[in-house]
């Protein structure tokens, strides 16, 4: 394990005491959830972190990964829908199959065809009549699986495992998006990359919207199943009443009368059952965090991650000396990418519910990049703390902008248009801010608020 | 043979006049970002909000001569607000080059540094815009809507189809004309365009020979301003204004910029038509077409839809990412102004 320097706990202190500060003010419910949403973005930056901070390789797709990571979950914890099976399920196999058929035919054909041209004029071929022949399925089945039930149903469901599982598969599913997009895109230059990266993302939320066979589109899948105990259910178990009251004994006994204390009782384990859940969620996500982050140091220290740096720094003298700068762009982008499915999987986890119309470029992709370059690309630890500071301002800017406004307009009347416009447009500062915050660090710490190590050896 | 005159009229009404508004707009914007790419050597991810902001400013004054009732008759008063906007988006694009860019510039920092950056006056434009004119959509074309009605042609020709144009159809069409034989004028003609195409060429040998960069780039971000600006006001005057759509303008404007060779004026616009074409050809549902051109045991049942119009934005990227594949460097070879 790494040891820290001083600042970087001088980091880690400013975090957790700013945690505690919210806590303090705004009640311990308001900053738990913050701080889960926090450890999330941390295990997203991380990911980004990996691809870019290591080896230099741009990643704009944290919204497709993201939406992919979110689709596993909905894939892995909503009980299968039978019926849907029954109706659609071998339509949507045989496209499968054809799918399958048509992709390998077209690597046969970029083998087998040596000239240009005529590869491309069979694959050409090839792929519009496979697509033809595999639109005749997959239309049939995919309309009637969205006619079961459309209210609630329309979709195949999935496979009804614990949503946990689901952190694990989601990561798959984004690294083999991730795959392809890499195949076909690694090797432009760094801001072509960005941009092809950006608009496949945007192809992937398009069909996660639009696809209601498979997550039932922009009509949301809700209700997934959690992985820790439901607060009603809390509320009537005995031992957690039994905590409650241990914990608030000297509280308890001030109140004399029997029904007052009842009362004060069933308050305090009804604040204390949500506190217990997010608790839950935020010692889950924890554990998450910190593995990745142990085996992320693991792999820079290692002589993988140095000559992850070697590429970084200089591909053509890292392939001058034998290293295979494409294969391992390749690599590291897809582990990246996974980092991200398991933090998309995580927050479909705990909000409980799917939404692709949630996934946006400017909130997924752009704010996760911001907290990269503020934390320090090349640092894991600086990841994280650019995962918590960002997200917590993002948060938190809301409340400081009513606060500055009102102080600065407490001249003006009380109904003034000015005055009254500007605490309409509160929510909107937020993007001042993280731009803002952008242009500072770029400009006077350009390696970040935790700036990479660098090692002599 | 007047169900062949038909089926024109079908695909000139759903097709190909809204490809050409469309397309122009796109080649406007895709324009803006090929000259930063060219000159300034970035991916400006802040082009679409630098647009949506000039279409802001444009629509604040037309409330003003609106209220002030000076207008155009059946010209819509935006064009009347327009310079002001252009002036405005001018200023912008200006202002964020002092006290953001050039200090890159001068750095000499690798294109992802300054793509970051651009992220950055992304972010900020994107808040101005947001605390200023709020995320509403906006309507703020006035004046005659319609050069002429579906109605009007039909009674006018006697076919059974109408041709509708909107008069914000023709006057993007026109002021795109003008824009581009302008811009492709100053460049080809004018020493300032020699110099800036020289800059852009080989930044050493133009700098060796006497050219200011300062100057050079001061004209690029001014013509960037006045192109994203119109670019920017005539897609919300054809479309509605929503400030937050320009964000997802972007992409398909890289594509555009992409595709036609980035750096490359030509290309730029050649491929803000092919993004605009391909999106609405691949997402329009030929039915129509096919029944007026088909005796009837052949007519289609189905929409002949080749994707659903749900992907509209994803037809501008596959076109990028096949481009990218088999070409690279776009159509028309890139990078020289």
């Amino acid at each position: 394990m790494m040891k820290f320097e001083r600042y970087e706990w001088l980091a880690i202190s400013i975090m957790f005491s700013l945690f505690i500060l919210v806590g303090l003010i705004q009640g311990w419910s308001v900053s738990l959830v913050i701080l889960n949403m926090c450890i999330i973005s941390a295990i997203m930056t991380m990911g980004v972190n990996i691809s870019w901070g290591y080896a230099g390789v741009i990643n704009f797709g944290v919204m497709g990964f993201l939406a992919m990571g979110g689709l596993a979950a909905v894939i892995v914890s909503y009980p299968p829908i039978t019926e849907s099976w029954k109706v659609g399920g071998t339509g949507i196999g045989i496209s499968f199959v054809l799918l399958v058929v048509l992709v390998i035919s077209v690597m046969y054909i970029n083998k087998a065809v040596k000239e240009k041209r005529n590869r491309y004029i069979s694959n050409g071929i090839v792929i519009v009549f496979g697509i033809l022949v595999i639109r005749f399925f997959y239309l049939n089945a995919t309309a009637n699986i969205e006619d079961v039930n459309p209210a609630i149903a329309g979709f195949l469901g999935g496979l009804g495992l614990p949503i946990i599982f689901s952190w694990i598969v989601g990561g798959f599913f984004a690294a083999g998006v991730a795959f392809i997009i890499g195949k076909v895109a690694l090797g432009l230059r760094s801001d072509y990359l960005a941009i092809v990266t950006l608009g496949i993302s945007e192809i992937v939320v398009s069909v996660l919207k639009h696809e209601e066979w498979l997550s039932r589109g922009v009509k949301n899948v809700i209700g997934l199943k959690r992985p820790v105990p439901y607060e009603i259910n809390l509320q009537n178990t005995d031992w957690f009443i039994s905590l409650i009251t241990y914990i608030n004994t000297s509280k308890l006994n001030n109140i004399i009368d029997v029904g007052d204390r009842d009362e004060a009782l069933n308050k305090l384990i009804i604040e204390g059952s949500s506190i217990f859940v997010k608790l839950s969620y935020a010692s889950l996500f924890f554990i998450v965090m910190f593995i990745i982050f142990y085996f992320a140091n693991k792999a820079q220290l290692s002589p993988w991650g140095r000559m992850m740096r070697a590429i970084r720094d200089n591909e053509i003298a890292a392939s001058a000396m034998g290293k295979d700068v494409v294969k391992q762009h390749l690599i590291i982008f897809v582990i990246g990418a996974a980092i991200v499915g398991v933090a998309g999987a995580m927050l479909v986890t705990l909000d409980g519910l799917f939404t692709p119309s949630a996934y946006r470029p400017l909130r997924f992709t752009f704010i996760i990049w911001i907290m990269v370059i503020v934390g320090g690309s090349g640092n894991n630890l600086g990841a994280i703390f650019g995962g918590f500071v960002i997200w917590f301002s993002w948060i938190e800017a809301a409340p400081l902008t009513t606060f500055i406004i009102n102080q600065i307009t407490t001249g003006l009347d009380s109904n003034n248009p000015l005055r009254l416009h500007l605490l309409d447009s509160v929510p909107y500062f937020r993007y001042l801010l993280m731009g803002s915050i952008l242009l500072l660090i770029l400009r006077y710490r350009p390696k970040g608020i935790i700036p990479e190590r660098v090692r002599h050896s | 043979m007047i169900d062949f005159l038909n089926s024109i009229i079908v695909l000139l009404n759903f097709i190909i006049i809204p490809g050409i508004s469309y397309g122009s707009q796109l080649a406007l914007g895709a324009l803006g970002v090929t000259f930063v790419y060219a000159i300034l050597r970035f991916a400006n991810f802040a082009h679409g909000e630098i647009m949506s902001f000039g279409a802001m400013i444009t629509i604040l004054f037309t409330w003003f001569f609106q209220s002030q009732n000076i207008g155009l008759g059946i010209l819509p008063t935006a064009l009347l607000a327009l310079p002001v906007g252009i002036i405005a988006t001018i200023i912008l694009c200006i202002i964020s080059d002092k006290f953001v860019f050039q200090y890159y510039r001068y750095q000499k920092s690798v294109p992802v540094v300054l793509a970051m950056v651009s992220i950055g006056v992304m972010f900020v434009i994107n808040a101005i815009i947001r605390i200023i004119i709020g995320t509403e959509t906006i309507k703020f074309s006035d004046g005659q809507k319609f050069i002429m009605k579906a109605k009007q042609f039909k009674v006018m020709t006697g076919l059974n189809e109408g041709l509708a144009l909107k008069s914000s159809q023709v006057i993007t069409i026109l002021i795109t004309i003008v824009l581009l034989t302008f811009t492709f004028w100053f460049l080809q003609k004018t020493k300032t365009g020699k110099s800036m195409r020289a800059f852009s060429d080989n930044e050493d040998l133009a700098l060796l020979s006497g050219i200011n960069p300062d100057r050079v780039v001061f004209i690029t971000w001014a013509i960037v301003g006045v192109l994203a600006c119109v670019a920017g006001s005539l897609y919300g005057l054809d479309k509605n204004y929503k400030p937050l759509i320009y964000l997802n303008l972007v992409l398909p404007i890289f594509a555009s910029a992409i595709v036609g060779g980035i750096g490359n004026p030509f290309g730029a616009v050649v491929g803000g038509y092919i993004i605009a074409f391909s999106e609405i050809m691949i997402t329009y549902a030929y039915k129509k077409f096919f029944v007026y051109l088909l005796p009837g045991p052949l007519e289609p049942s189905g929409l002949v839809q080749i994707l659903s119009t749900d992907y509209k934005f994803a037809v501008s990227f596959s076109i990028l990412v096949i481009v990218l594949l088999i070409r690279p460097s776009g159509l028309f070879r890139g990078r020289v102004l």
